[in-house]
Formats: structure tokens, C-alpha cells, sequence
């Protein structure tokens, strides 16, 4: 009995990914299985595929599926109104690439990345890194910063719309402080910083918690043995925790560019995409596009050029910084 | 080490999509199957007389409309009345939030969850009937000859491909609101509106308060594109600058057949640009800044007054028509109660009752007076108790040279609109540039509409 | 932000050139003063929204447009209003039913996965994992179109089981848990298997329970994801009565609704994370352990 459980393909050490040692010795063993204990292993597949039939049953018709149902509908005219979906080539992708307000999505969305990624890794690293330096009253500033996290977008995106009213609060303690009022969201220039910062002050939270994480898993002895080299508090954080904090970076860098590439729910919540579409984003375009103009086809060729870039990005990031840790 | 896994993920899912892209387009025929099902249920959907309702059925019919508190309520109790004359016949009500509502009609009509009566506004009915939404009304019932001898003229709006597809209760116009006490303050006339453009800009000056760092405290004049100044210069500026808006086919843009039409757009922007006596966004909108008495001039609809009633019932204002120049004109608008093509039988015999009752004479009434929107029957609206009336009357009056303009597709032309007047106010593009290209690009709007027919 | 941090940097780069112990002692206490006053700094930006939402939602008409903290006379009525005037009573219970349901349908099956891919061999095991960890390169926006689509055909919008159907599994958590369950031992597995305990009572009673935290974890990390959803609701919802409250509030702007009705939204919003708040109070550890792991992996 006992060795027929040996034999079973539960893992014993759990930690790493099946070794070809492991799945030879099972297929060794296989023919000195029994009728009896057949039936075991049977069932215990029975069971494994009984737990994933369901799960990938799901997986297909609601992820995958729907992926070849886009490519589809990208390559028609697909107006939910009209009873004909003619197939028409290339020629939502093509319309996309001759219209204004779609290339200025993607503009705008390069924008939310490229000041968007930096700015909020920065800000969390650099609260992260504070808050190592205090002891008295941490977890409390761990708590605050962490809050807006967990709090809903839509709700946080309609505060900062009134704070940054042209009668707002925002404006007002401007005037008080002798200053300028500034136009905020009415501002085609401005907008996009001010949802960006909106953005950044909603993850700080997210960063910090990640680098906090990550800065705690490096272990002490490598500080002590840069100071003994007589490293600076700099030089330590340049050689020893950027590089080690590494992997926790690139994480993050994969995160935030994801979600700042995906920027929908403030951008439509605090600007609708305006003053001029100097705010729109690919996602609130394909939203309009699809939603309210009902062009599923155009819409659905939009989001295959973001899946594309979002592909092409994570791939891009993932080789970039995993080259940079190696040195 | 262990980004290898991840990068693995990565290479796998690229494999993947592409594979995919290779096989997406087995994918097709499923589809076009359902979809000239669609379509044989579309074509089959323009019936012409309405069976009569028997008198024993019960039918329950479901009414649509936007989220309008007023109007929710008042049409709740409609409801009760029509009930009590209909015994047999049941009504719902249903609401959508005015933001989203073409969205949800767009996807529920379609999933065959659509209402039995639909309020909808009269800008958005061609984009409805091209799509085959709606039916005609019955002829029988609503006779088109009836409708135009009793309903103001603009109504004609609704009557496409040569009938008409809705019918109002109430209509608006747009009017020039007024607050007096700014008014006295500014050592104007309280009762002594502006009657001219010019009249309009010099008033809107004096009354125009600014901080020492220029900012307003008061505007003159709530301008705010967004809102109703797109209709301002369609219905009313257009034509009292003495130009026309479209074609007698409705095919054609005319703002820029004469210089008049570019005089009526620069007109509207100067009060931003030239005089600066309000901007966009000052204390939310229009509205509400001359609620809150932060804009002493407004231009809005007579659907305001219900609500200034409601939320600032002391504020001491007056109305007025739009102010005129070579000639008189103001924008009239309207929601419409329609039938959508799907409803049949009991349900659509129905439906001709309670689109009956609520075109009626007695809820035009009721309607003017919890709402504020004015009867669409000439014969109710011009009685002495509405035309005396200090706040309707300055809107009833206007009724005569009320237009409504035809919309391909009204979101799409407002949001045009307020793009040029943010070029010219926001990027500093000249006003006749920024007027030509708004031209092109609502002509293209209306190309495509009319090439599609 | 990154204004605050290059003075960080500074601090530190400066201060690090002291040399002697009793210098040292000074200058850490020089450091902690100066991340104090910076932390505090960015405190307050990260706590005046929250204030000035609850201070507006507790003004009148009359004195929103004041830069005041304290309202003169908490208007608490706002709050009645904010639940007779709108359906927002409605939403918080629709969120709530959506969120209980996907949280509890994503800890079974998510856990189950998890222990199954973390515990067991056979075949096409890492073909599966990589091919469910490989729908999360997939933008939710690329979906949402098919998703909608289907939905309009099956008569799903504006039903709960639309706005659920999305979330029900998710490969994150299936990464997550997978993480957890391989810390299991398997010897504990293996002597359940000779004690004659079957495959289901294995996971639901030795398993489950030795993840428990972590179980806790994702629960709640589904929890305020399902709570804060935006875009799919936003879409298959088309009824007042369906709304989600992050739905509901979006729509608070409206024409009808009386786009300048500040108080109102702001009454909205408070109410709106104050659910989140208060599961955060109660579960930070899980929480912020569930971050740091996904973070570290």
C-alpha cells in the first residue's frame, strides 16, 4: 500500500516545477500498477480533471473565446443597429490610423505612461524608503498612505474633479497664498497632469506596500558589508538596493504600465476625455466607440492595437530589466 | 532566476495571440447566421393599423423616459389617472439616467426588452427611424392633418419619410433669465431687460463682477458651451443675424452662406473671448451659477423654472425673450413620446391609448404647470392664464418663432460645437477658421447620414 | 511627488559623509526628523481629499463654495436625502450581492486550483497553468466588447449573473493561491491518503484550512476589487436598479441628476468607501501580506 502512494503523482517537496526525473520514475512504475490500485489512480485523476473541467470550461468560453470573437468582429463593419456585419479587411484598422481623436488617444495614453510609470514608482519607492527610516508611529503612516488603495476610483475621481473646480478649494487656497487661480481640468495642457497626479496619489499606497516588502528582503548584511567598503548612505542605495530591489521594480514597472496604459475610470469620471480630447485615452476611446457610437467593429480593431502594444510592452519590459540585473 | 517563469508566460501568450490571429477568422459564419435572422425580424416590423384592443384583456405596457425628478413624478401620477379611465390596461414606468440613455435603448431594445411607449428627444428621432427603432404613428389615430393643424409648427420635426413617428407633450423654448436683485445692484432696471444684442453685451459688461485678480465673482453672462448655447446659435442666432441653418431638404448646412452666420458665431464666443463676462465651468455651469446668483444673465430653457422653484424658491429673477437683432427668433425643443416597431397587437393598441392621454389636452395642463415645459397644442397654450403668466409667458410668447432645428445626431453636433469654441478660446485659433472647420465636420456628419438613406 | 523624493536623496547623500559614532547617532536622528516632516507632508496631501469629501457632504447649499473644514451645523440630512432622493440605498446592495457572490465563487475554485496545480502531477499540468496565467495578459477592455455581445444574445444585460459571469475565476488568484498551496507539505497530504481519506476531503478539510490565511487574503482582495469594478458594470448594467455604486455615482453628474449638486455626490463618495474602510480597519494584515506577496513573487 504503501508504496503504491509513493508512487502517486502527488509531489513531495511542492516547491518546483515537475523534474523529467520525477515523470520517468512514474512512467517506470506505471506497468507494476495492479487493477486495484489502477482504480486509485483513476480516481485521482477523475478528481483532477473533475476540479479543472469547470475552471477551464470557464476559461475558454470567457477569456479565450471572446479574444477570437474580437479578431472577428475587428474585421467587420459591426454596427449593433444594422442586421449586415460585412467583413471589411483592414479597413476599421485603417479608418482608426486616419482619425484625429484616436491618434490623439494614443498619444495622450504614451503620456499617462511615460510620466505616469516613473511618477508613481518614484513616489513609492521614495515613501517606502522613509518610512524605513522611522520607527515610532510606522504602521499609522503605513495606513494612511495605504487608504486611497483600497478606495473606490470613481468615488476619489469625483473629489479631486470638485477640488479642482474653477471655484474649488484647490483655487481658493491659491488665492488665499496670494497665487493665480489655474484652469486645472478646463486646461487642454494641464488636465492630463492633474489626472496623472490623481492616479499616482490613489497607488502610492500599492508601490510602497511592494517596495516595503522588497526592501525588507534584502538582507542587512550587505548593507553592513558596502559600509565596512566605507559606501555612503548613496552609493548603498545605488549598489546595493536598487539592484537588489530589482526584481521588485520590475514588478512594479509591469504593473503600473499595464494599469496606466489601461487609464479609463478617472480619465471618464474627472475630464470625460476633454477639454479637446486632451485627456482621452485609448481605453475611453474604445469605450465611446463601442458604447456610444455602437461601432463595435472599429472599437474592437482599437482594442487589438492596445492588446498589441500592452503584448509588446510587458515583453519589451520583462527582457529590458531582466538584462539590467545580471551586472 | 525566477523571472524566467514570467518571461516563459510572456512568450507563450505571444505564441498564443498569434495563433489565434491565424485562426480568427474561422469564426464567421455562426454569426452572420443570427444576424439575417436579425434582420428578417427588422423588415417585418412596419406594420401599418393597430388591431383594437379587446376590451376584456389585460395588458401591461411598459413606458420609457429619461431620470427627470418632475417628470417621474408627474407621470407616476398619469399613470393613476389613464389606469382609473383604463382599467384593463396597466402601465410601468421605467427611467434611465439622460447621460446613458440612447446607450440602454440602443442595447435593450435590441435584446427585446424594449418599452411599449418611449419619451425621446426630438434630435435623436432620424437616428431612431434610420435605424428602425420606431413605427409610425397610426394614421387613424393621429391624423398628420390634425397634428398640424393643432400643434405648434416646429413639432414637424418629428414627421420623417413623411410621417410622424412622435408626438410631445410639453415643449420649451429658450429664454433669457434674469436676476434682478443683480440687476439693482449694477443700476440696471429690474424691469427693464435686454431686447437687443447690443442691448445683451452692455448689460452683460455692467453687470460682470471681478476680484482684484480679475477672476469673477459675478459673470454677466452664464456662458457655457456645453449647456444651451449650441441651440442659442442654431435656432436663435443664426436666423436673427439673418442666416439659416440647413437646407429646405435638410441636407446642407447654410451657416456659412452668408457672413451673418459667421457674425452670430463670433457674436456667441465674444462674450468669453472679446468682453470676457462669463467662462465655462464658473461654479459648475450656467445653471447653476445663476442659481446661486453667480450669473446674473442666462440663456436656458423654460424646463428651468421647475427646478429654480424647487432648489432656490427666493431667488428674485425675471424672463425674457432672447434678445433680437435683424430678426426674432429662440430655439424650441421637445421630447416626443414614440412607439417602438416591435410593439404589436394588445400592447401597441395600448400604447395608441396612453400616447392618446398623454398628448391630451387636460395633461398638457398638468404638465405645463408641475413642469414648466409648455403645451405643444397651440389652443392650450395660448390661454390668457399661461400667456399672463409672469415667468411662462415671456416663453409662450416666443412659441411663434420657436424653431427646432433638425440633428443627425445631437450629442455628435453638440460635442462639435463646444470643440470649436475651445479652439478658438483654449488654443487661440482664429474664429473663422475654427468656424470653418466646424462647418466640414458637421457637413460630413450629415453626408454620411443622408449617403447611408 | 518627485520633489519630495530627490530631497529625500539629498538628506541622505549629505548627511551620509559624517564619520564618528556620536555623529552617526545624530545624523540618524537628523534623518528620522526629516522623514517625519516628509511623511507628514505627503500625509496631508493623502488625507485633505478624504476630509474635504466629508466636510462638503456635511454642508448646506449655501456655504458648499466656502474653503471652511467645518461645516457650521453638520447637515446630516444630506445623507437622508442621499438615500431618499436617489437609489443609492439600491446600489450598495447590488454591490454588496455581487461582491459577496464573486468573492465566494473565486476562493473555492481559485483555492481548488491552486492546490491542484501546486500538488499534483499529470499531464498537461504546466500547459494549463501557463495557459490560464496567460489570460492575464489579456486587456479586460478587449473583452468587454465579445462579452457584451454574448450577453445581449443570452439576455444577460442588466441581470446580476451579467455583472458577475467575468469574475467568477480569476487567474490571479489561481497564481496566488498556487503560491500558498505549495507550501502545504505533502507528507500531511500523504498520511491523509493512507488514513483512506478521500480526494474532496483532503482538500476541503486538511488543505483549505492550512491556507485559511491566505484564503482570507484573497477573499478580501476580491472583495474591494468586486466593490471598486467600473468599466464591465458600467456597461451591463442599464437600469437604475442594476446599478453598482461605483456605476451609480458616475451617473450622479447627469443633467436630471443636477450636475452642480456637490453635496450630494460628495455624500455619495463618503458613503461609498466607507464600506472599504472599514474592512480595511478590520483586515489590514491580510491585506497588505496578500500586496507584499503578489509583489514578491
Amino acid at each position: 500500500m504503501e508504496r503504491v502512494i509513493d508512487s502517486t503523482p502527488v509531489e513531495s517537496g511542492g516547491r518546483t516545477e515537475p523534474t523529467p526525473k520525477g515523470s520517468r520514475q512514474r512512467q517506470r512504475r506505471l506497468p507494476l500498477i495492479g487493477g486495484v490500485r489502477l482504480g486509485l489512480r483513476g480516481k485521482r485523476y477523475l478528481f483532477i480533471y473533475g476540479c479543472l473541467l469547470l475552471p477551464l470550461l470557464f476559461f475558454a468560453a470567457v477569456r479565450l473565446l471572446p479574444i477570437l470573437y474580437s479578431f472577428n468582429v475587428s474585421f467587420r463593419e459591426w454596427a449593433i443597429l444594422s442586421p449586415d456585419k460585412p467583413f471589411v479587411g483592414f479597413a476599421n484598422f485603417a479608418s482608426l490610423f486616419q482619425d484625429e481623436v484616436f491618434l490623439g488617444s494614443l498619444r495622450n495614453t504614451a503620456v499617462y505612461v511615460i510620466v505616469g510609470v516613473p511618477g508613481q514608482i518614484v513616489a513609492g519607492l521614495a515613501v517606502a524608503l522613509l518610512l524605513q527610516r522611522i520607527t515610532v508611529l510606522r504602521t499609522f503612516f503605513r495606513t494612511v498612505y495605504f487608504i486611497p488603495y483600497i478606495t473606490s476610483v470613481v468615488a476619489v475621481s469625483w473629489v479631486f474633479r470638485w477640488i479642482l473646480m474653477k471655484n474649488g478649494v484647490a483655487n481658493g487656497i491659491l488665492l488665499e497664498l496670494g497665487l493665480d487661480p489655474q484652469p486645472f481640468l478646463y486646461s487642454p495642457s494641464q488636465s492630463i497632469f492633474w489626472i496623472i497626479a490623481a492616479m499616482i496619489w490613489q497607488s502610492i499606497g500599492f508601490q510602497m506596500l511592494v517596495f516595503l516588502a522588497g526592501l525588507e528582503n534584502i538582507p542587512r548584511l550587505y548593507y553592513d558589508a558596502a559600509s565596512i567598503d566605507g559606501a555612503g548612505s548613496w552609493s548603498r542605495f545605488r549598489h546595493v538596493t536598487i539592484p537588489l530591489l530589482n526584481p521588485v521594480i520590475l514588478f512594479s514597472v509591469v504593473i503600473a504600465s499595464i494599469g496606466f496604459l489601461q487609464s479609463f475610470t478617472q480619465v471618464l469620471n474627472m475630464t470625460g476625455g476633454g477639454p479637446l480630447n486632451s485627456t482621452n485615452s485609448i481605453v475611453l476611446y474604445i469605450y465611446n466607440t463601442a458604447f456610444k457610437s455602437f461601432e463595435m467593429g472599429r472599437a474592437s480593431a482599437a482594442t487589438v492595437i492596445l492588446f498589441v502594444i500592452i503584448l509588446a510592452f510587458t515583453v519589451l519590459q520583462l527582457k529590458v530589466l531582466d538584462r539590467k540585473v545580471e551586472y | 532566476m525566477k523571472k524566467r517563469p514570467i518571461l516563459a508566460i510572456a512568450a507563450a501568450a505571444l505564441a498564443f495571440t498569434l495563433a489565434l490571429t491565424a485562426c480568427g477568422n474561422g469564426n464567421n459564419k455562426p454569426n452572420e447566421k443570427a444576424d439575417s435572422g436579425n434582420k428578417e425580424k427588422a423588415s417585418n416590423t412596419q406594420t401599418a393599423e393597430p388591431p383594437k384592443l379587446d376590451p376584456n384583456a389585460k395588458v401591461t405596457i411598459e413606458y420609457w423616459q429619461y431620470e427627470f425628478p418632475a417628470k417621474v413624478e408627474l407621470i407616476n401620477e398619469l399613470i393613476t389617472q389613464f389606469q382609473q379611465e383604463h382599467p384593463n390596461i396597466t402601465v410601468k414606468q421605467t427611467n434611465f439616467p439622460y447621460d446613458q440613455y440612447n446607450q440602454k435603448v440602443a442595447t435593450l431594445v435590441p435584446a427585446g426588452k424594449g418599452p411599449d411607449v418611449i419619451n425621446l428627444y426630438y434630435g435623436w428621432l432620424p437616428k431612431y427611424v434610420a435605424s428602425g427603432y420606431l413605427q409610425p404613428l397610426p394614421e387613424a389615430d393621429f391624423p398628420a392633418a390634425e397634428i398640424e393643424a393643432n400643434f405648434f409648427p416646429f413639432v414637424e420635426t418629428a414627421k420623417l419619410n413623411g410621417g410622424y413617428y412622435a408626438l410631445p407633450t410639453g415643449v420649451r423654448t429658450l429664454g433669457l433669465f434674469y436676476n434682478k436683485d443683480l440687476f439693482v445692484k449694477a443700476g440696471l432696471d429690474p424691469n427693464k431687460p435686454p431686447a437687443t444684442w447690443e442691448e445683451l453685451v452692455t448689460y452683460t459688461k455692467k453687470l460682470t463682477e471681478l476680484d482684484d485678480k480679475g477672476q469673477f465673482v459675478v459673470e454677466g453672462f452664464g456662458w457655457e458651451p456645453g449647456s444651451q448655447l449650441h441651440h442659442w446659435f442654431r435656432d436663435g442666432l443664426l436666423y436673427q443675424a439673418g442666416a439659416q441653418d440647413t437646407s429646405e431638404d435638410r441636407k446642407k448646412l447654410l451657416w456659412n452662406e452668408t457672413p451673418a452666420g459667421l457674425e452670430a458665431f463670433k457674436y456667441l464666443i465674444d462674450f468669453a473671448k472679446e468682453h470676457k463676462v462669463g467662462i465655462n465651468g464658473f461654479y459648475t455651469d450656467d445653471a447653476n451659477a445663476f442659481k446661486t446668483g453667480h450669473a446674473a444673465i442666462n440663456v436656458d430653457g423654460s424646463y428651468r423654472l421647475s427646478s429654480i422653484k424647487k432648489d432656490v424658491p427666493d431667488l428674485n429673477y425675471g424672463i425674457a425673450p432672447l434678445p433680437s437683432y435683424k430678426n426674432k427668433s429662440t430655439q424650441a425643443s421637445f421630447w416626443a413620446n414614440a412607439i417602438p416597431s416591435n410593439v404589436k397587437g394588445d400592447k401597441l393598441a395600448a400604447a395608441v391609448e396612453f400616447l392618446k392621454f398623454l398628448t391630451s389636452k387636460g395633461v398638457q395642463e398638468q404638465w405645463v404647470e408641475k413642469i414648466g415645459e409648455l403645451p405643444a397644442q397651440k389652443e392650450v397654450a395660448l390661454q390668457d392664464k399661461y400667456i399672463n403668466d409672469e415667468k411662462l409667458g415671456p416663453f409662450i410668447a416666443q412659441l411663434p418663432d420657436g424653431r427646432a432645428h433638425f440633428f443627425i445626431d445631437e450629442t455628435q453636433e453638440r460635442t462639435l460645437f463646444v470643440e470649436a469654441v475651445d479652439q478658438v478660446l483654449l488654443k487661440d485659433v482664429p474664429i473663422e477658421k475654427a468656424f470653418e472647420d466646424l462647418i466640414t465636420k458637421t457637413q460630413k456628419l450629415y453626408d454620411d447620414y443622408w449617403a447611408k438613406k | 511627488m518627485s520633489k519630495t523624493v530627490s530631497a529625500g536623496d539629498v538628506t541622505g547623500n549629505s548627511l551620509g559623509a559624517a564619520g564618528t559614532k556620536g555623529s552617526v547617532k545624530r545624523r540618524s536622528a537628523a534623518v528620522s526628523a526629516i522623514s517625519y516632516l516628509l511623511l507628514t507632508a505627503g500625509l496631508a496631501v493623502m488625507v485633505f481629499p478624504f476630509i474635504w469629501m466629508i466636510a462638503t457632504s456635511l454642508k448646506t447649499p449655501q456655504e458648499m463654495y466656502s474653503l471652511s473644514l467645518i461645516p457650521q451645523l453638520p447637515a446630516w440630512d444630506n445623507y437622508k436625502a442621499l438615500f431618499t432622493g436617489s437609489p443609492f440605498g439600491t446600489w450598495i446592495i447590488n454591490s454588496f450581492i455581487v461582491a459577496v457572490i464573486a468573492t465566494a465563487s473565486v476562493c473555492l475554485f481559485d483555492t481548488m486550483i491552486g492546490y491542484i496545480l501546486a500538488k499534483f502531477h499529470f499531464h498537461g499540468k504546466k500547459t494549463i497553468y501557463l495557459f490560464i496565467l496567460s489570460t492575464l495578459m489579456v486587456p479586460t477592455e478587449m473583452l468587454i466588447i465579445p462579452w457584451f455581445l454574448y450577453s445581449s444574445k443570452l439576455g444577460w444585460v442588466d441581470t446580476y449573473w451579467g455583472i458577475l459571469f467575468p469574475g467568477l475565476i480569476t487567474a490571479f488568484g489561481i497564481f496566488l493561491m498556487r503560491q500558498f498551496m505549495e507550501s502545504v507539505p505533502s507528507d500531511l497530504l500523504d498520511a491523509a491518503r493512507i488514513d483512506g481519506m478521500s480526494e474532496w476531503g483532503i482538500l476541503f478539510k486538511i488543505a483549505f484550512p492550512l491556507v485559511r490565511s491566505a484564503i482570507a487574503t484573497l477573499c478580501i482582495l476580491t472583495f474591494l476589487g468586486s466593490w471598486n469594478s467600473f468599466i464591465w458594470p458600467l456597461i451591463i448594467t442599464q437600469t437604475e436598479g442594476r446599478f453598482t455604486i461605483p456605476v451609480g455615482m458616475a451617473f450622479f453628474s447627469s443633467e436630471a441628476k443636477d450636475s452642480s449638486n456637490w453635496i450630494q455626490i460628495m455624500a455619495g463618495a463618503t458613503v461609498s468607501v466607507l464600506p472599504l474602510l472599514l474592512v480595511f480597519v478590520v483586515f489590514q494584515k491580510q491585506i497588505i501580506r496578500g500586496i507584499a506577496t503578489t509583489g514578491l513573487k
